[in-house]
Protein backbone atom coordinates (compact mmCIF):
# COMPACT_ATOMS: atom_id res chain seq x y z
CA UNK A 1 0.00 0.00 0.00
CA UNK A 2 2.89 2.34 0.90
CA UNK A 3 4.96 1.60 -1.91
CA UNK A 4 2.28 2.66 -4.57
CA UNK A 5 1.26 5.81 -2.67
CA UNK A 6 4.63 7.70 -3.67
CA UNK A 7 4.08 7.34 -7.73
CA UNK A 8 0.49 8.35 -6.51
CA UNK A 9 1.61 11.55 -5.27
CA UNK A 10 3.94 12.47 -8.39
CA UNK A 11 1.38 11.40 -10.47
CA UNK A 12 -1.37 14.41 -8.62
CA UNK A 13 1.36 16.81 -8.96
CA UNK A 14 1.89 16.10 -12.68
CA UNK A 15 -1.94 16.31 -13.06
CA UNK A 16 -2.37 19.15 -11.02
CA UNK A 17 0.21 21.15 -13.46
CA UNK A 18 -1.24 20.17 -16.77
CA UNK A 19 -4.73 20.74 -15.89
CA UNK A 20 -3.02 24.28 -15.19
CA UNK A 21 -1.55 24.34 -18.40
CA UNK A 22 -5.27 23.92 -19.81
CA UNK A 23 -6.05 27.84 -18.78
CA UNK A 24 -2.71 28.80 -20.10
CA UNK A 25 -2.77 30.72 -23.47
CA UNK A 26 0.82 30.21 -24.89
CA UNK A 27 0.04 33.50 -26.94
CA UNK A 28 -0.06 35.72 -24.22
CA UNK A 29 4.02 36.96 -23.82
CA UNK A 30 3.79 39.06 -20.57
CA UNK A 31 5.77 42.55 -22.58
CA UNK A 32 8.19 44.25 -21.57
CA UNK A 33 7.07 47.35 -22.21
CA UNK A 34 4.63 47.38 -19.23
CA UNK A 35 5.64 50.18 -16.95
CA UNK A 36 7.94 51.88 -19.67
CA UNK A 37 7.28 54.95 -21.32
CA UNK A 38 5.54 54.57 -25.08
CA UNK A 39 7.98 54.44 -27.59
CA UNK A 40 7.35 57.24 -29.46
CA UNK A 41 6.76 57.91 -33.11
CA UNK A 42 5.39 59.97 -36.32
CA UNK A 43 2.80 58.74 -38.01
CA UNK A 44 0.87 60.14 -40.54
CA UNK A 45 -3.26 59.97 -39.93
CA UNK A 46 -5.36 57.54 -41.77
CA UNK A 47 -8.34 60.80 -42.61
CA UNK A 48 -5.77 63.32 -43.53
CA UNK A 49 -2.16 61.58 -44.97
CA UNK A 50 -0.89 65.31 -44.49
CA UNK A 51 -1.14 65.39 -40.68
CA UNK A 52 1.13 63.88 -38.19
CA UNK A 53 0.05 61.86 -34.82
CA UNK A 54 2.68 61.38 -31.91
CA UNK A 55 1.84 60.05 -28.88
CA UNK A 56 3.02 63.37 -27.35
CA UNK A 57 -0.10 65.30 -28.04
CA UNK A 58 -1.69 62.35 -25.66
CA UNK A 59 -0.05 63.31 -22.46
CA UNK A 60 -2.02 64.29 -19.63
CA UNK A 61 -4.76 61.58 -20.70
CA UNK A 62 -5.45 58.27 -19.73
CA UNK A 63 -5.92 56.61 -23.44
CA UNK A 64 -6.37 53.03 -25.29
CA UNK A 65 -3.70 52.78 -27.94
CA UNK A 66 -5.34 49.81 -30.46
CA UNK A 67 -3.16 48.12 -33.08
CA UNK A 68 -5.45 46.70 -35.89
CA UNK A 69 -5.88 45.61 -39.62
CA UNK A 70 -8.63 45.21 -41.85
CA UNK A 71 -6.74 41.82 -42.59
CA UNK A 72 -7.30 40.88 -39.32
CA UNK A 73 -9.74 38.52 -38.41
CA UNK A 74 -10.16 38.67 -35.03
CA UNK A 75 -10.24 42.49 -35.15
CA UNK A 76 -13.49 41.51 -36.53
CA UNK A 77 -14.42 40.21 -33.21
CA UNK A 78 -12.96 43.35 -31.16
CA UNK A 79 -14.64 45.84 -33.54
CA UNK A 80 -18.02 46.20 -32.41
CA UNK A 81 -16.88 46.30 -28.49
CA UNK A 82 -14.25 49.16 -29.00
CA UNK A 83 -17.36 50.96 -31.34
CA UNK A 84 -19.93 50.43 -28.04
CA UNK A 85 -16.92 51.58 -25.76
CA UNK A 86 -16.05 54.82 -27.68
CA UNK A 87 -20.05 55.39 -27.54
CA UNK A 88 -19.76 55.75 -23.66
CA UNK A 89 -16.72 58.46 -24.49
CA UNK A 90 -15.20 56.84 -21.61
CA UNK A 91 -11.76 56.85 -22.64
CA UNK A 92 -9.89 58.70 -26.08
CA UNK A 93 -9.24 55.64 -27.91
CA UNK A 94 -6.17 55.84 -30.73
CA UNK A 95 -6.00 53.29 -33.34
CA UNK A 96 -3.02 52.26 -35.26
CA UNK A 97 -3.72 50.71 -38.94
CA UNK A 98 -1.03 47.73 -38.99
CA UNK A 99 0.45 46.94 -42.22
CA UNK A 100 -2.30 47.37 -44.32
CA UNK A 101 -3.70 49.68 -47.13
CA UNK A 102 -5.64 52.85 -46.74
CA UNK A 103 -8.38 52.11 -48.97
CA UNK A 104 -9.51 48.73 -47.00
CA UNK A 105 -8.60 50.29 -43.95
CA UNK A 106 -11.52 53.11 -44.71
CA UNK A 107 -13.85 50.59 -45.80
CA UNK A 108 -13.49 48.60 -42.77
CA UNK A 109 -14.13 52.21 -40.66
CA UNK A 110 -17.23 52.91 -43.16
CA UNK A 111 -18.76 49.57 -42.41
CA UNK A 112 -18.11 48.36 -39.37
CA UNK A 113 -18.15 52.38 -37.51
CA UNK A 114 -15.43 54.22 -36.14
CA UNK A 115 -14.30 54.03 -32.67
CA UNK A 116 -11.34 55.79 -33.08
CA UNK A 117 -10.71 59.43 -32.04
CA UNK A 118 -7.74 59.28 -34.89
CA UNK A 119 -6.46 56.28 -36.43
CA UNK A 120 -2.21 56.55 -37.33
CA UNK A 121 -1.07 54.20 -40.04
CA UNK A 122 1.74 51.94 -39.86
CA UNK A 123 2.29 50.86 -43.55
CA UNK A 124 5.31 49.03 -42.95
CA UNK A 125 5.02 47.62 -39.39
CA UNK A 126 7.96 49.91 -38.37
CA UNK A 127 6.20 51.25 -35.54
CA UNK A 128 4.92 48.00 -34.52
CA UNK A 129 8.05 46.49 -33.84
CA UNK A 130 8.64 49.48 -31.77
CA UNK A 131 5.87 48.10 -29.07
CA UNK A 132 6.35 44.50 -29.85
CA UNK A 133 3.48 43.85 -31.65
CA UNK A 134 3.12 39.95 -32.79
CA UNK A 135 -0.15 39.27 -33.25
CA UNK A 136 -3.03 41.84 -33.87
CA UNK A 137 -5.39 43.19 -32.24
CA UNK A 138 -3.13 44.43 -29.75
CA UNK A 139 -4.40 46.95 -26.94
CA UNK A 140 -1.98 49.03 -24.70
CA UNK A 141 -3.49 51.26 -21.81
CA UNK A 142 -1.49 54.31 -21.49
CA UNK A 143 -1.25 56.84 -18.53
CA UNK A 144 -1.45 60.45 -18.15
CA UNK A 145 2.51 60.12 -18.17
CA UNK A 146 2.59 58.42 -21.17
CA UNK A 147 3.77 55.45 -19.61
CA UNK A 148 2.68 51.91 -20.87
CA UNK A 149 0.30 50.52 -17.81
CA UNK A 150 -1.52 47.09 -19.42
CA UNK A 151 -1.01 45.58 -22.83
CA UNK A 152 -4.35 43.53 -23.79
CA UNK A 153 -3.01 40.93 -26.55
CA UNK A 154 -5.42 39.14 -28.88
CA UNK A 155 -9.05 41.28 -29.14
CA UNK A 156 -10.53 43.40 -26.48
CA UNK A 157 -13.51 40.81 -24.94
CA UNK A 158 -16.31 42.20 -22.96
CA UNK A 159 -14.40 39.99 -20.10
CA UNK A 160 -11.19 42.06 -20.68
CA UNK A 161 -12.83 45.50 -20.52
CA UNK A 162 -15.45 45.15 -17.56
CA UNK A 163 -12.57 42.99 -15.33
CA UNK A 164 -9.27 44.68 -16.46
CA UNK A 165 -9.08 47.69 -18.70
CA UNK A 166 -12.12 49.76 -17.14
CA UNK A 167 -11.05 49.81 -13.96
CA UNK A 168 -7.27 50.22 -14.52
CA UNK A 169 -8.45 53.59 -16.45
CA UNK A 170 -10.58 54.42 -13.51
CA UNK A 171 -7.50 54.08 -11.24
CA UNK A 172 -5.23 56.04 -13.29
CA UNK A 173 -7.64 58.56 -14.70
CA UNK A 174 -8.41 59.22 -11.23
CA UNK A 175 -4.30 59.67 -10.55
CA UNK B 1 -1.47 45.27 -82.96
CA UNK B 2 0.68 44.46 -85.49
CA UNK B 3 3.88 42.84 -84.40
CA UNK B 4 6.25 45.57 -86.01
CA UNK B 5 9.65 45.97 -84.67
CA UNK B 6 8.95 48.77 -82.74
CA UNK B 7 6.17 47.10 -80.63
CA UNK B 8 8.66 43.90 -80.34
CA UNK B 9 11.18 46.76 -79.25
CA UNK B 10 8.48 47.66 -76.42
CA UNK B 11 7.62 44.47 -75.43
CA UNK B 12 11.87 43.53 -75.00
CA UNK B 13 12.11 46.90 -72.85
CA UNK B 14 9.19 46.25 -70.42
CA UNK B 15 10.78 42.99 -70.09
CA UNK B 16 13.92 43.66 -69.61
CA UNK B 17 12.12 46.56 -67.12
CA UNK B 18 10.52 43.81 -64.55
CA UNK B 19 13.97 41.98 -64.65
CA UNK B 20 15.90 44.46 -63.50
CA UNK B 21 12.72 45.44 -60.96
CA UNK B 22 13.25 41.67 -59.87
CA UNK B 23 17.32 42.15 -59.34
CA UNK B 24 16.80 45.65 -57.25
CA UNK B 25 14.46 43.24 -54.53
CA UNK B 26 17.18 41.10 -54.25
CA UNK B 27 19.78 43.32 -54.21
CA UNK B 28 19.99 44.43 -50.45
CA UNK B 29 20.63 40.19 -49.68
CA UNK B 30 24.09 40.54 -51.54
CA UNK B 31 24.88 43.78 -50.74
CA UNK B 32 27.35 42.50 -47.57
CA UNK B 33 28.43 39.22 -46.82
CA UNK B 34 29.54 39.99 -43.07
CA UNK B 35 26.05 41.38 -42.46
CA UNK B 36 24.48 38.58 -43.79
CA UNK B 37 26.14 36.45 -42.20
CA UNK B 38 25.54 37.96 -39.14
CA UNK B 39 21.51 38.33 -39.90
CA UNK B 40 21.76 34.81 -40.24
CA UNK B 41 23.42 33.87 -37.10
CA UNK B 42 20.51 35.70 -35.30
CA UNK B 43 17.83 34.20 -36.76
CA UNK B 44 18.89 31.28 -36.01
CA UNK B 45 18.87 32.92 -32.16
CA UNK B 46 15.41 34.16 -32.22
CA UNK B 47 12.13 33.14 -31.78
CA UNK B 48 9.38 34.10 -34.42
CA UNK B 49 6.69 35.04 -32.37
CA UNK B 50 4.00 34.83 -34.48
CA UNK B 51 4.49 31.07 -35.23
CA UNK B 52 6.43 30.21 -31.60
CA UNK B 53 8.37 27.23 -32.68
CA UNK B 54 10.63 28.40 -35.04
CA UNK B 55 13.51 30.67 -35.33
CA UNK B 56 12.89 33.98 -37.30
CA UNK B 57 14.72 31.77 -39.85
CA UNK B 58 12.94 29.07 -40.39
CA UNK B 59 9.66 30.94 -40.71
CA UNK B 60 7.81 32.56 -43.39
CA UNK B 61 5.56 34.51 -41.33
CA UNK B 62 5.50 38.46 -42.25
CA UNK B 63 6.85 38.99 -38.69
CA UNK B 64 9.48 37.07 -39.05
CA UNK B 65 10.36 38.51 -42.18
CA UNK B 66 10.07 41.96 -40.99
CA UNK B 67 12.34 41.32 -37.82
CA UNK B 68 14.66 39.79 -40.28
CA UNK B 69 14.67 43.05 -42.19
CA UNK B 70 15.02 44.98 -39.22
CA UNK B 71 18.05 42.83 -38.19
CA UNK B 72 19.58 43.96 -41.57
CA UNK B 73 19.48 47.38 -40.87
CA UNK B 74 20.79 47.26 -37.59
CA UNK B 75 23.69 44.97 -38.69
CA UNK B 76 24.32 47.32 -41.11
CA UNK B 77 24.70 50.31 -38.47
CA UNK B 78 27.56 48.04 -37.26
CA UNK B 79 25.35 47.38 -34.19
CA UNK B 80 26.42 43.76 -32.37
CA UNK B 81 25.02 40.69 -31.75
CA UNK B 82 24.27 41.49 -28.07
CA UNK B 83 22.89 45.14 -29.18
CA UNK B 84 20.53 43.73 -31.47
CA UNK B 85 19.42 41.12 -28.93
CA UNK B 86 19.12 43.66 -26.32
CA UNK B 87 16.72 45.88 -28.97
CA UNK B 88 14.55 42.61 -29.64
CA UNK B 89 14.28 41.60 -25.87
CA UNK B 90 13.56 45.47 -24.92
CA UNK B 91 10.47 44.83 -27.05
CA UNK B 92 9.68 40.98 -26.89
CA UNK B 93 10.35 40.24 -23.88
CA UNK B 94 13.10 36.96 -22.62
CA UNK B 95 10.92 34.63 -25.01
CA UNK B 96 12.09 35.89 -28.02
CA UNK B 97 15.53 34.42 -27.36
CA UNK B 98 15.36 30.82 -28.21
CA UNK B 99 17.98 30.07 -25.73
CA UNK B 100 16.38 31.49 -22.39
CA UNK B 101 19.12 33.44 -20.52
CA UNK B 102 19.40 32.62 -16.56
CA UNK B 103 17.29 34.63 -14.34
CA UNK B 104 15.18 33.82 -11.36
CA UNK B 105 12.31 33.06 -13.69
CA UNK B 106 13.75 30.89 -15.47
CA UNK B 107 15.60 29.12 -13.10
CA UNK B 108 13.08 26.71 -12.55
CA UNK B 109 13.46 25.59 -16.00
CA UNK B 110 17.42 25.75 -16.29
CA UNK B 111 18.32 23.42 -12.67
CA UNK B 112 14.71 21.50 -12.97
CA UNK B 113 16.22 18.60 -14.89
CA UNK B 114 19.34 18.67 -12.83
CA UNK B 115 17.28 18.51 -9.75
CA UNK B 116 14.80 15.55 -11.50
CA UNK B 117 18.05 13.70 -12.31
CA UNK B 118 19.56 14.16 -8.71
CA UNK B 119 16.36 13.47 -6.94
CA UNK B 120 16.03 10.08 -9.66
CA UNK B 121 19.28 8.63 -8.51
CA UNK B 122 18.48 9.50 -4.84
CA UNK B 123 15.67 7.37 -5.02
CA UNK B 124 17.43 4.92 -7.33
CA UNK B 125 20.41 4.64 -5.10
CA UNK B 126 17.58 4.07 -1.90
CA UNK B 127 15.36 1.23 -3.71
CA UNK B 128 18.60 -1.05 -4.80
CA UNK B 129 19.94 -0.78 -1.10
CA UNK B 130 16.77 -1.77 0.26
CA UNK B 131 17.08 -4.26 -2.15
CA UNK B 132 20.20 -5.37 -1.12
CA UNK B 133 18.96 -5.83 2.74
CA UNK B 134 16.02 -7.77 0.78
CA UNK B 135 17.55 -10.52 -0.91
CA UNK B 136 20.11 -11.34 1.66
CA UNK B 137 18.74 -13.64 4.03
CA UNK B 138 16.20 -16.62 1.90
CA UNK B 139 17.78 -19.90 2.86
CA UNK B 140 16.07 -22.97 1.09
CA UNK B 141 14.34 -25.44 2.89
CA UNK B 142 15.75 -28.55 2.64
CA UNK B 143 12.30 -29.41 0.24
CA UNK B 144 13.57 -26.50 -1.98
CA UNK B 145 17.46 -27.88 -1.61
CA UNK B 146 16.30 -32.07 -2.75
CA UNK B 147 14.28 -30.26 -5.53
CA UNK B 148 17.52 -27.82 -6.74
CA UNK B 149 19.91 -30.93 -6.70
CA UNK B 150 17.31 -33.28 -8.37
CA UNK B 151 17.27 -30.28 -11.21
CA UNK B 152 20.61 -30.19 -11.80
CA UNK B 153 21.79 -33.85 -12.19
Amino acid sequence: MKRGLIPFAIFLVVVGFLFKGLFLDPREVPSPLVGKPTPQFSLPRLDNPATIFSPKEMLGKVWLFNVWASWCGACRDEHPILVELAKTGFVPVIGMDYKDTRPEAQQWLDQGGNPYNLVAVDADGRVGIEYGVYGVPETYVIDKAGMIAYKQIGPVTYDALRDKIIPLVKRLQAQ
Amino acid sequence: MKLTPVVCLIVILGLLQSVSLWAQEAQPLQANAAVEVQVERLSTQLRCLVCQNQTIADSHAELAQDLKQEIRAMAAKGMTDQAIIDYLVARYGDFVRYKPPFNPVTSLLWLGPFGLLLAGGFGLFVMLRRRQTMTTDAPLSADEARQVSELLK
